[in-house]
């Protein structure tokens, strides 16, 4: 069911370093390691922006930079479109390598895969909303039918149709950068650049952009990478999440990864006043299914000494396509004796009264929790096609719970 | 006492100036015909037109621009202007000072790109501005006489000299000022240089040039009667004449002439120029 994912963006051991002779502060890093800022400016005349950072970007996923500012995040960021060059090390796209382009060679590869959305929207404010979505299309040289055309798509796409003879100055903050969006899109790029492009949103329309974004991109399937600030917002609509601190990244993984599996004091004081009830998924908690799983033509007696041995009160019945059929209750199988032992189960004895409760694998433990009040049987988690993948307990909910 | 040494600088300066002459002779006149070619396609346009429709175009530009109060200064001004019975030498220094700026323009611009775009020559530009705001403007008139002869054409070059350095700097400053972000968006979609210097930097920049431009005007106002003593016409030699006959009312009434012009010419541009600030900087 997993297709083996697809690299679209490799960074490999990025550096930047602003100032004269960086290569001094990259080759001696161990003793500069230690020096505070401000001392290793005075003493190199260098700062370094980002250094030693390693991921990388699957095709169609969207991928958090996040860190406090000064991180080095949007540094990292122009790194991989070379609007700032790096220091030392290899970006990659598709396999590409970026960093060894020509001037010219690099135009062309900004044009025709990469789009970007910048935190003060950055809009050509003497021209009118059409002209600036079409902005990436003229510089290719689009002709004018095409391009308006195709800029009226994209303005429609962000919901600003009837603005595209409008001004940006007319419009608020979030309609500016849906104009900055547009244009971005407009150029149908494969990869989108996002620098910190919500931050300079108040917090009410940053959410309900954020929610619009997270729509609008499993529309137009791109692959992005995310600058922000903002913990919650790289949570909630990231893949993957690097977490920055000093120009390095100290944390790379998916959200729940970073929730519930702080690696440095740093992520932990970070993570540490967040819901985790919205990011621990059934995944995380559920148990092989094999202890609580029976065969349908397992008879009663079999059933019943299984379920001894196991010491369970609930067993499921799956088929051979681990499709689960049927749950068990101990206690009305074997009340008043077994019936019919060499026989299976019949209907009455087998049904347990409780309705069987079924989730996904990313389903999380919030809902997971109101899913498991409903009843005492263990949920069952099916992958896309049925089968069941995972057992949750409800004590692994209440562990789970009492550990957020 | 003496000085131990003497640089004789002038002499050297003499030396230049006549090898110059010596051997291009032939680009001086060439530059001589192109300068007066446009002082008099220009000339020859304002004494052309029939003052009351120069009244009435420079009075509509400055209402459509700067608003009623403006035009109603322009129209008395220029009344005034011709009521003193300055309208003929006050065209003709309009003419001498529009050919100015358009020489000014024509080079200011493309040199103050340059020098926002590279450092090394900006650091070398620098000192020279310096030099051609602050050396007394009657220095480069010899020069000036020794290259052009005596007439409008070394008025006007002169004139160039010392009214270029705001339109290069404001040129210059107005495209480093424009917002790096919009300029790095210009890149992050695959600009080539001169899309992004005609797409996104001279653009943005136009409110600065256009200040830029207002400058170079006042200041090539204020060189008429300078460029008078070397020949060139217009309001400018009605004052060095009164000054020479010390014709008290003469001078008074060309003195005016040329501070109605001003005020009108002045009161346009910034028109211009806030119009353009407004319809940038509305954020």
């Amino acid at each position: 069911m997993a297709e083996e994912a697809k690299t679209k963006i490799l960074c490999e051991d990025i550096w930047k370093v602003f100032g004269k002779e960086p290569q001094r502060i990259i080759n001696n890093w161990d003793t500069y390691k230690e020096m505070d800022k401000v001392k290793r400016l005075k003493e190199t005349g260098c700062v370094v922006g980002t250094r030693h950072a390693t991921f990388k970007v699957e095709l169609g996923e969207i991928y958090c930079l996040m860190g406090l500012s000064g991180s080095g995040k949007s540094t990292l960021l122009r790194c991989i479109n070379r609007l700032h060059e790096p220091t030392h090390g290899k970006v990659f796209i598709d396999d590409m390598d970026i960093t060894s382009l020509s001037q010219q060679d690099l135009r062309e590869m900004r044009r025709a895969k990469t789009g970007m959305v910048f935190q003060h929207f950055a809009l050509l404010p003497h021209r009118r909303l059409l002209r600036n979505a079409a902005f990436g299309l003229e510089v290719q040289g689009v002709d004018k039918k095409e391009r308006e055309k195709r800029a009226l798509d994209a303005l429609e796409l962000v919901g600003l149709k009837g603005w595209e003879k409008s001004y940006p100055y007319e419009l608020s903050g979030g309609m500016q950068q849906r104009v900055g969006l547009a244009r971005a899109l407009a150029t149908d790029p494969e990869i989108l650049l996002m620098d910190e492009a919500f931050s300079a949103l108040d917090p009410l329309i940053r959410r309900q952009m954020q929610d619009e974004f997270v729509k609008l991109i499993k529309k137009v399937k791109k692959t992005i990478i995310f600058v922000t600030h903002d913990l919650n917002e790289a949570l909630r609509i990231a893949g993957h999440v690097a977490v920055m601190k000093d120009g390095a990244i100290v944390q790379q993984g998916t959200p729940a990864d970073i929730v519930l599996h702080p690696e440095t004091d740093y992520v932990a004081e970070f993570v540490q006043d967040l819901p985790k009830t919205k990011f621990i998924t059934a995944a995380d908690i559920m148990e092989k299914p094999d202890k609580w799983v029976l065969k349908s033509d397992d008879t009663s007696g079999v059933i019943a000494h299984k379920m001894d041995q196991r010491e369970l009160r609930f067993a499921f019945i799956i088929d051979e396509n681990q499709r689960v059929l049927n749950v068990v209750d101990y206690f009305r199988l074997t009340s008043g004796g077994l019936k019919t032992p060499e026989a299976p189960p019949t209907e009455e004895e087998s049904n347990s009264n409780f309705p069987i409760l079924a989730a996904a694998a990313d389903t999380f433990l919030e809902g997971l929790l109101s899913e498991g009040a409903k009843s005492k049987v263990p949920i069952v988690i099916n992958d896309s096609d049925g089968c069941v993948i995972g057992i949750i307990p409800r004590e692994n909910l209440l562990t789970a719970l009492a550990s957020a | 006492m003496d000085f131990p040494f003497r640089i004789h600088i002038g002499r050297w300066a003499e030396v230049i100036v006549e090898w110059l002459l010596e051997h291009f002779e032939g680009v001086f006149d060439v530059i001589k015909a192109i300068v007066e070619f446009i002082l008099i396609q220009i000339d020859a346009f304002f004494t052309w037109v029939p003052w009351p429709i120069t009244i009435i175009a420079l009075t509509f530009i400055a209402w459509r621009v700067s608003g009623r109060k403006v035009a109603v200064m322009t129209v008395v001004c220029l009344f005034l202007l011709g009521s003193l019975g300055m309208w003929t030498e006050g065209m003709s220094t309009m003419a001498l000072v529009a050919t100015a700026v358009f020489i000014s323009v024509l080079f200011g611009l493309p040199v103050g790109v340059f020098s926002a775009k590279s450092p090394n020559f900006d650091a070398v530009l620098k000192p020279i501005l310096d030099g051609m705001q602050t050396i007394p403007s009657f220095v480069y008139l010899i020069p000036a006489i020794m290259f052009f002869g005596i007439g409008n054409v070394p008025g006007i070059l002169a004139t160039v000299i010392f009214a270029i350095p705001p339109m290069v700097r404001l040129t210059s400053l107005g495209i480093q000022q424009v917002d790096t972000e919009v300029v790095e968006a210009g890149h992050a979609f695959g600009c080539t240089p001169w899309q992004l210097l005609l797409n996104i930097q001279l653009p943005l920049a136009v409110p600065s040039i256009m200040a830029g431009v207002n400058q170079t005007v006042m200041m090539a106002l204020s060189m008429v009667v300078v460029a008078a003593m070397i020949g060139a016409g217009g309001l400018g030699s009605k004052i060095l004449y009164s000054i020479q006959r010390i014709d008290l009312g003469m001078g008074i009434e060309a003195g005016l002439g040329i501070l109605f012009i001003a005020m009108v010419l002045d009161r346009i541009l910034q028109g211009i120029t806030k119009k353009q600030q407004q319809a940038l900087l509305k954020k």
